[in-house]
C-alpha cells in the first residue's frame, strides 16, 4: 500500500517560557502522510528541529484518542482546525493540500497564559471546577445504582452536557474569550441529574463568580463556540446555567 | 438588597439587565413604528396621531422616563460588557475566522449599538425637542427630509437598528434562559423577520417624504 505525502509551510507562534511576547517562525513539513494526524506531522517538524540543534515546538496532548482533552490550538483561525467535531488529534493531513500554509496559533484568551509555544496554561479551568464541579458524597460501600432512578431523555441530556472535555476550545473560539460553554456544560451535566440537585444552587452561584473573577469574557450569543467544541456542546447548556443563576440568585 | 446588586454585577446578570432591557426598546420600536405609519396615509392622519398621543401627557412622561432608565441600563451594561471583553483577549489572533456561528449582527453589537446611540440623540434634536407652536410635526418631517444628507443619515441609522434587532431579538431568550429547540427555530426566523419589518418601515420614511411626495 502506497501512502499519499504532502508538503507543507507551518507558521507556528513561539513564545517562551519568560517572555512576555512572541512571535510566529516559518517550518517546513516535508513529506507529510496524509494518513498521520496533525500531532503526528507536528513531531516529523519537532525531530527534523532536534535533528538540527534547534528547541522543538511545545504543544500539549495526551491520549491522542479525542477524549482527553490535552491537545488544542488555534489552526488557520479555528480552534482544533478546520474539521467540526474534532480535536486537533483526531485532524488528520488528508484534509489539507500539499502547498498549504498553515498558521498554527495557541489558545488566546487572558484566563490562559501562554506557557511556552503552543502550551497554554488552563488552570483557571480546574479553580472553576473547584468551586463547584463536583457532588459531595459520603465514602464507603456504594449504593445500588437503581436506588437513585433517572429517566433515559434526562440522562440523555446530562450525558450531552459531560460530553465536555474542557479542552477549553470554547474559550480559544468565543469572540470574546468567555467560558460559558464550559461552565453551561458543567452546571447542566451536575444539576440534571438528582445527585447534583442538593449543591445545584450553590454551585452555579459559585462556578459563575469564579468565572467572572478569573478574567474571561461575557457570552453576547455569537454561537462560536458551539460550532467550534469538538464535542458539539450546544449553547442550549448556556441557556440552562442562565436559568439556574435565575433560580439560584432569586430564592 | 446586597445580593440584588450582586446578582446584576455578575456576567450573567450583565446579560439579563442587556435582554430585559433590549426586549423594551423592541416593545418601544414596534408601537414607535406602527404610530409612523400614519405618515403613509397623509398628514392630516399624522397631525391628528401627534395631536392624540401629546393629549396623554402624564403616560408620555411615565413613557419618556421609563425609556430613559432602559437606556442608561442598556447603554451602561452594554459599554462595560464591550470592555470587559475587549480585555478577556489581551492578544488578538492573527487569523480571524468564524466557524460559522457568528452574523452580522452578533458581530456588530457594540458598534451598531453605538451608531443607534448617537442617531437617537439626533433624532430627539429633531423631531423631539422642537418648536411646533407654529407649524405642525408633519411639517418639521418634510423639512428635516428636504435634505439630501438627513435622508442618508436616517437610512444607514435605521439599517443599523434592524442590524441590532436581527441579532439581539434571539438573543435575548438565549440570555434568559429560553432556548429548547421547540421553539428556537421559530425565535430565529422571527428575529430575521422583525430586522427586516423595522429596516424596511423606518427606512421607507425618509424616503418617501424626502423623495416620493
Amino acid at each position: 500500500m502506497t501512502t499519499k505525502t504532502i508538503n507543507l509551510t507551518l507558521k507556528v507562534w513561539r513564545q517562551n517560557r519568560s517572555r512576555p511576547k512572541g512571535g510566529f517562525e516559518n517550518y517546513t513539513a516535508k513529506d507529510i502522510s496524509t494518513d498521520m494526524s496533525f500531532l503526528e506531522m507536528l513531531d516529523v517538524v519537532n525531530e527534523d528541529l532536534v535533528l538540527s540543534g534547534k528547541e522543538p515546538i511545545a504543544f500539549d496532548h495526551d491520549c491522542r484518542e479525542g477524549i482527553c482533552g490535552m491537545c488544542g490550538a488555534v489552526v488557520d483561525g479555528e480552534a482544533h482546525g478546520p474539521l467540526k467535531e474534532t480535536t486537533l488529534c483526531q485532524l488528520h493531513m488528508r484534509h489539507f493540500k500539499s502547498g498549504d500554509t498553515i498558521v498554527i496559533e495557541p489558545w488566546r484568551a487572558r484566563a490562559f497564559p501562554i506557557v511556552k509555544d503552543l502550551v497554554v496554561d488552563r488552570s483557571a479551568f480546574d479553580e472553576i471546577i473547584a468551586s463547584g464541579g463536583y457532588i459531595s458524597s459520603k465514602t464507603g460501600g456504594a449504593q445500588d445504582a437503581n436506588n437513585i432512578l433517572v429517566g433515559k431523555e434526562i440522562a440523555d441530556k446530562a450525558f450531552n452536557a459531560a460530553a465536555c472535555i474542557g479542552c477549553g476550545a470554547c474559550v480559544a473560539a468565543c469572540p470574546n474569550a468567555s467560558a460559558m460553554l464550559f461552565v453551561g456544560a458543567k452546571v447542566s451535566h451536575l444539576g440534571l441529574l438528582p445527585q447534583g440537585r442538593p449543591e445545584a444552587k450553590t454551585r452555579v452561584h459559585n462556578m459563575v463568580r469564579t468565572m467572572d473573577r478569573l478574567g474571561f469574557g461575557n457570552c453576547s450569543n455569537e454561537t462560536e463556540c458551539e460550532v467550534q467544541c469538538p464535542k458539539s456542546i450546544s449553547i442550549r447548556e448556556i441557556a440552562r446555567m442562565n436559568r439556574e443563576f435565575v433560580k439560584a440568585s432569586f430564592s | 438588597m446586597n445580593w440584588f446588586v450582586d446578582t446584576f454585577r455578575t456576567s450573567l446578570g450583565k446579560k439579563f439587565l442587556m435582554a430585559v432591557t433590549g426586549l423594551g426598546f423592541i416593545g418601544f420600536i414596534i408601537v414607535h413604528m406602527m404610530g409612523n405609519m400614519t405618515l403613509f396615509v397623509g398628514h392630516e392622519a399624522f397631525n391628528a396621531y401627534v395631536e392624540k398621543l401629546h393629549g396623554y401627557e402624564a403616560l408620555i412622561l411615565v413613557a419618556e422616563i421609563g425609556l430613559l432608565s432602559l437606556a442608561v441600563i442598556h447603554v451602561t451594561t452594554g459599554l462595560l460588557l464591550f470592555l470587559g471583553n475587549r480585555s478577556a483577549r489581551n492578544v488578538s489572533y492573527t487569523v480571524k475566522k468564524s466557524g460559522g456561528g457568528r452574523n452580522i449582527g452578533s458581530a456588530t453589537m457594540p458598534y451598531t449599538g453605538f451608531v443607534i446611540l448617537l442617531f437617537v440623540i439626533l433624532h430627539l434634536s429633531n423631531f423631539s425637542f422642537v418648536d411646533t407652536t407654529d407649524r405642525t410635526m408633519y411639517d418639521v418631517i418634510t423639512a428635516t427630509f428636504s435634505s439630501w444628507i438627513y435622508i442618508i443619515v436616517y437610512v444607514v441609522s435605521v439599517a443599523a437598528v434592524a442590524i441590532h434587532v436581527r441579532h439581539g431579538f434571539w438573543s435575548l431568550f438565549q440570555s434568559l434562559g429560553l432556548n429548547h429547540e421547540k421553539y428556537m427555530p421559530a425565535l430565529r426566523m422571527i428575529s430575521i423577520a422583525l430586522a427586516v419589518i423595522v429596516g424596511v418601515g423606518f427606512g421607507l420614511i425618509p424616503i418617501y417624504i424626502g423623495i416620493i411626495t
